[in-house]
């Protein structure tokens, strides 16, 4: 499979100098073409640090301290985004790289009409194109995450939550990028309302073949939906496998108390788990393994030495990874 | 901040290995402390005011010369004897300024108590209670706002003989409330509707508790930028006053840019008689701006600026931060401990 977007060694920081807080460390990801990646792990965590960090949308005092995400257009040479110039950035965005934010439905201006938000980025970044032509990819837009086109002068307060949430994944696919990230896009809906947007979703990105990055906590969502799964913890990736693998047979420990923490809907009830303790503090991070002080199988080289995420030394091994010291890694995965 | 690491250590007592020592904690509580003061705004101006407000204490006693006294150097330039010259009746002008640095002070931060206590009694009150009060208030307010503050003053003071620096004040205080109470009765009426002020009300606190426990604090900004605010009005009103020579009673800078004014300083080059008055009034009113700014800084994060603002980028500028557009920093990435690769005890450990 192509790459669109490799993330690189990719360093996150909050603030500047001895104050700064390392909210993502080290992070190296490939989004492949037409798949859906997640993205999971509890508050604070650094997924959305990682997403606005990749997108260089983070807001004073974050910083990206190190590392490259180099995204590979339709044509052309690959480039690396945290390079490009402000000029050319603006450029890159929405065009290439879209974005969902977290609680999107209240991003919309509620001044304006729903056609006035979804034609201004065309204005923006596609001046040549009239006036009719604008309004009507807005419609189409519409019509293609299911809102009846007639909605078209509504403002915002007009419409449902869903409405809403569906108007802002339009606007984000208007301009067909290649790579879209939705950051908890489906937080504050209900769960019927989430099934049917995510299947919208899925259906979308196999018309218009882009694709996603999916940022939640809700691990079951992402088995449903995604195609390969990442797992972070205290800023860094602790696993990385295909959805069904991971479901199956999660080798982190993190990974298999996040999984143990909801029911299946199917099969023999069992005993739900959590996990003890809360979130490391990115200020003061443990020693070690971030998660060794509550993990529950930690032994002698966890509180010392950190793992590096890798190929793990189990038979379906390939095309997934790992950073625990239960499954040490022989070579570092590539890439 | 520290909460989640002793949760942690809670959890599994003896495996507490955390890497933040013990002795990061107090310089963290230090920094909290006096973060006030760190904004360089705030502290640079806290430091001209405490020197104005020092003046003002002892002024009068580190004067040389008695300020009223006459000599026989008439309009002389700066010199050793006379550091900043004297006046058509040979009295020395530092002497002025530093006799007349109380009156001002003194005056300025009493009208600015007035005013701000009454702006905060009546503004949260018309705010908070609403219905017949807040109309009341605000007619009454709105109507000492239209009334223009520094000829009100001119005919009270004229009409009364003989006024004291804390009639002035009083009277500077009594007339320039209005306007923060305006602000204040905006502010709380936004205020008063959010939900924690709903749920205490729905769990019975008393009106008084509600305004003093959960309003009063979140208006600190507003009424602390009113009050500097208030200051510099009560400076400037006083000034005004007494170099218009409506109050003439002791000195204060409006005394010696009123006689200056009089005896055509300008005209005779005499730079010396204004230029230390207007400079002094100048910097009093820049401080009490910086203490200003260092406040809406302290409270709202947006305007703060952790620090250090400009990075050098990759691309070997040095930017601004700010937002959508987050730099990529130079220099190596965070060196941390390398990571080993896996060691033969671990696998037997499994």
């Amino acid at each position: 499979m192509e790459p669109v977007l490799e993330i690189r060694n990719l360093n996150v920081d909050y603030g500047l100098g001895d104050r700064a807080v390392h909210a993502v460390r080290d992070v190296t990801l490939t989004l492949h073409k037409g798949e859906v990646l997640g993205l999971a792990g509890e508050s604070g965590s650094g997924k959305s640090t990682l997403a606005y960090g990749m997108t260089r949308l983070l807001a004073p005092p974050g910083v990206i301290s190190g590392g490259e995400v180099v995204y590979h257009p339709a044509e052309g040479a690959p480039y690396d985004v945290l390079a490009l110039s402000d000029r050319a950035l603006r450029q890159y965005r929405w065009d290439q790289t879209a974005i969902v934010f977290q609680g999107a439905m209240n991003s919309l201006n509620p001044v304006h009409k729903i056609s006035t938000q979804l034609t201004d980025v065309l204005r923006a970044h596609e001046p040549k194109m009239s006036e009719h032509s604008r309004t009507a990819r807005a419609r189409e837009m519409l019509k293609l995450v299911g809102i009846s086109p007639d909605r078209m002068d509504a403002y915002p307060h007009q419409l449902s939550g869903g409405m809403r949430q569906r108007v802002m994944i339009g606007m984000a696919l208007i301009l067909q990028p290649r790579v879209v990230i939705m950051d908890e896009p489906t937080t504050a809906l209900d769960v019927v309302m989430q099934r049917q947007i995510l299947g919208q979703l899925i259906e979308l990105r196999e018309r218009l073949g882009f694709s996603v990055i999916f940022i939640t906590h809700d691990l079951s969502l992402l088995v449903e939906f995604s195609n390969r799964i990442a797992i972070m913890y205290g800023g860094r990736i602790v696993e990385e496998a295909p959805a069904a693998t991971i479901y199956r047979d999660a080798l982190h420990p993190y990974s298999k108390g996040l999984l143990g923490s909801f029911p299946a809907l199917r099969g023999p009830r069992r005993e739900l788990a959590g996990i003890p303790g809360s979130p490391p503090d990115l200020a003061g991070m443990p020693t070690g393994c971030s998660f060794h002080p509550r993990c529950p199988r930690a032994f002698e080289p966890c509180p010392t030495v950190i793992p590096v995420l890798g190929r793990p030394d189990t038979p379906d091994g390939a095309g997934r990874s790992v950073a625990c010291w239960l499954h040490p890694a022989p070579v570092p995965a590539a890439g | 901040m520290t909460i989640p690491t002793s949760s942690i250590e809670q959890v599994i007592p003896g495996q507490g290995s955390m890497a933040q020592p013990e002795s990061a904690k107090p310089a963290r509580v230090r920094r909290q402390r006096f973060r006030f003061v760190r904004n360089r705004k705030a502290a640079a101006g806290l430091i001209i005011l405490g020197v104005y407000v020092l003046l003002a204490i002892i002024g009068p006693w580190i004067a040389p010369y008695d300020p009223s006294a006459r000599s026989n150097d008439l309009v002389q330039g700066p010199s050793a004897a006379h550091w900043f010259g004297t006046t058509h009746l040979g009295q020395d002008i530092l002497s002025q300024i530093l006799v007349g640095a109380r009156s001002v002070v003194y005056v300025g931060f009493l009208a600015g108590i007035i005013a701000t206590v009454l702006s905060v009694l009546i503004g949260v009150t018309a705010g908070y209670l609403g219905g017949k009060t807040d109309d009341t208030l605000s007619v009454f307010t709105n109507v000492i706002l239209v009334i223009p503050a520094v000829p009100l003053m001119i005919i009270i003071t004229s009409t009364l003989n003989n006024v004291s620096d804390t009639l002035i004040a009083v009277i500077i205080g009594l007339t320039s409330w209005s306007w923060n109470a305006r602000v204040l009765r905006a502010q709380t009426l936004s205020l008063r509707r959010r939900d924690f002020v709903e749920a205490s009300r729905a769990s019975g606190e008393r009106t008084w508790r509600i305004i003093g426990f959960e309003l009063l604090p979140n208006l600190t900004a507003v009424i602390a930028s009113g009050f500097v605010g208030t200051v510099i009005f009560a400076v400037l009103s006083e000034i005004t006053l007494a170099f218009i020579g409506v109050v003439n009673n002791g000195w204060n800078w409006g005394t010696i840019l009123f006689w200056a004014q009089g005896q055509q300083a300008l005209g005779q080059d005499a730079w010396w008689w204004f230029v230390p008055a207007g400079l002094a009034i100048a910097l009093l009113g820049m401080s009490l701006s910086l203490i200003n700014f260092g406040i809406d800084e302290f409270v709202s994060p947006r305007l703060r600026s952790a620090g250090k603002t400009k990075v050098r980028t990759t691309s070997g500028r040095t930017v601004r931060m700010r937002i959508g557009f987050t730099p990529v920093l130079s220099g190596a990435p965070v060196v941390e401990e390398p990571a080993r690769i896996a060691t033969p005890v671990a696998r037997e450990a499994k």
